[in-house]
């Protein structure tokens, strides 16, 4: 799919959080975070529960408002135009008609005119492996294959960021490493991705930086190697310490362990 | 026939034997089986009246139903408690309302309406309105709820994601109209205060059976009530049909 549309200073990206707050009933969830996103290495969420991956994702991808602090696109969004920027959910929702008219529905949106509209999304769906599943309504496909058509109608956006909640949080071990091999084409193809994700495992394949959550702060930001073999924050060691205790207590692991992350 | 109450033989309760009962239960099958240009009127003018009463709160109800699902506004909570308050109105009280709208004295009385069909299918609207619009408010409000993220997401907005939304769960919607249907077809108190019973002008199934019961002409009354409850049955199984059937195929 034709990605490179962007003439250099048009592009959304870099987004700059600017000492951005989120607090809902009297719970700060997101702390004062700064932060820039650049075009470019695939960013990873990580943090323990409660961290407020979401909510900080939600708070770029514009379905939240931060209660302080500011949310800046290099190049700002308006209602009405069409959206540069696309969003795959841990759970899928999909309209009730049939896959195909799922994605044309989201082309509508973003203002491609329809007669493009369909040649698109087969594209989108050929991409993802569910041609032949066009014409079969969304709702009754499997949950693998919900997700790879949800990643069919954000990629048939052509997104400058795809941000990525926990997209393989409910899928078996097949599903999530095709959802996988989705990601990185949609990556190869010019789209800069944020993903939040709980498998370690995934965020070492898929990721080119981590950005460290804990209790709504940043408390790190370091790439995939420094992050998981020297973390330089407390946190973040507590937090790979308990996620992969094998690698910090020898006598209970056994020595191949630790090749279980790499690629 | 005569009007009124006292114009036939008065039956007791206690005085029925079961071979009238049967007997009556014959003749209104056969009134049934006939066509009985009487009882066919009677039916006709029913479906004229709980239909139209039903098309124009639909077209009401349906956008407050949505709008009040997805927009908030200060006093939404009221509304809302007393839109699903409004659902079990007592259709005496809706029909003791409109009579008084449009009787001469009324504030509408110069429209000269009172005991038509017009106001019957004013005060059936009246009646059904807020239970479409209760039972929609809550079915966009669930879907609502579902969809909020993903289709801000796409950029969809306002009346776009209104829609979208309505189109999506139009099956549900469908319910909540029959709902008012039934609601309308089966009430007696609204349309015999504001319709007045005329016989071949403002008679409806439920106005008729009451006054035959109580006249003791059982046939016209038990044939209307056996027309009554059919066409309930088909409506629910039509739309219990109907939903299992999207369900299939949309999920």
């Amino acid at each position: 799919m034709g990605e490179a549309r962007q003439v250099p200073g048009d592009s959304i990206l870099p987004l700059r959080l600017e000492e951005v707050s989120f607090v809902a009933g009297g719970k700060t969830i997101i702390d004062r975070v700064s932060l820039t996103i650049e075009a470019g290495p695939r960013t990873i969420i990580l943090g323990p529960n409660g961290a407020g991956k979401s909510v900080l994702m939600r708070l770029c991808h514009g379905l939240l408002e931060p209660t302080s602090g500011r949310v800046v696109w290099n190049r700002p969004e308006r209602r009405g135009e069409p959206r540069r920027q696309a969003m795959v959910f841990q759970r899928q929702v999909m309209l009730r008609r049939s896959a195909l008219a799922n994605i044309t529905y989201a082309l509508k949106l973003a203002g491609v005119p329809w007669r493009e509209r369909e040649r698109r999304a087969y594209e989108a769906l050929e991409r993802v492996g569910l041609t032949h599943l066009a014409k079969r309504s969304a709702r009754v496909l499997s949950g693998g294959e919900q997700q790879r058509l949800a990643l069919a109608r954000a990629w048939a956006l052509r997104p400058e960021v795809l941000f990525l909640d926990e997209p393989t949080a409910s899928l078996d071990p097949g599903a999530t490493a095709e959802v996988e091999r989705i990601i990185e084409a949609i990556h190869a193809a010019g789209t800069k991705i944020l993903m939040i994700t709980h498998n370690l495992g995934q965020a070492r394949r898929l990721g080119d930086e981590v950005v460290f959550l804990s209790a709504g702060q940043v408390k790190e930001r370091a790439s995939i190697d420094d992050f998981f073999t020297a973390p330089a924050s407390a946190e973040a060691e507590a937090f790979l310490k308990g996620e992969l205790p094998w690698l910090y207590h020898d006598v209970a692991s056994p020595a191949s362990a630790p090749l279980r992350l790499r690629r | 026939m005569l009007l009124g109450p006292c114009g036939g033989r008065v039956f007791h309760t206690g005085g029925l034997r079961l071979d009238v009962i049967v007997d009556a239960l014959a003749q209104a099958i056969g009134l049934i089986t006939r066509l009985d240009p009487t009882l066919l009127e009677i039916v006709w003018l029913s479906l004229k009246v709980s239909l139209s009463a039903v098309a124009i709160a639909t077209a009401l109800a349906l956008p407050i139903g949505a709008a009040i699902a997805v927009s908030r506004f200060p006093g939404r909570r009221a509304v809302i408690v007393l839109l699903n308050a409004f659902m079990g109105l007592p259709p005496v009280v809706v029909g003791l309302l409109v009579y008084l709208l449009l009787s001469r004295a009324g504030p509408l009385g110069h429209f000269g309406i009172l005991f038509t069909p017009t106001a019957m299918v004013i005060a059936q609207t009246i009646l059904i309105l807020p239970i479409i619009a209760a039972l929609a408010r809550q079915a966009v409000e669930d879907a609502w709820n579902e969809y909020r993220e993903q289709l801000q997401s796409l950029g969809a907005y306002g009346w776009t994601a209104a829609l979208t939304l309505v189109w999506d769960i139009r099956f549900s919607l469908v319910t909540a109209v029959l709902a008012g249907l039934g609601r309308a077809a089966a009430e007696v108190g609204a349309v015999m205060i504001v319709g007045g019973n005329i016989e071949g002008v403002t008679r409806v199934m439920t106005t008729t059976i009451a006054l035959e019961t109580s006249k003791g002409d059982l046939p016209l009354a038990l044939g209307l009530g056996i027309v009554l409850v059919t066409l309930v049955l088909l409506l629910n199984g039509a739309a219990q049909s109907l939903r299992d059937l999207a369900q299939q195929r949309y999920g």
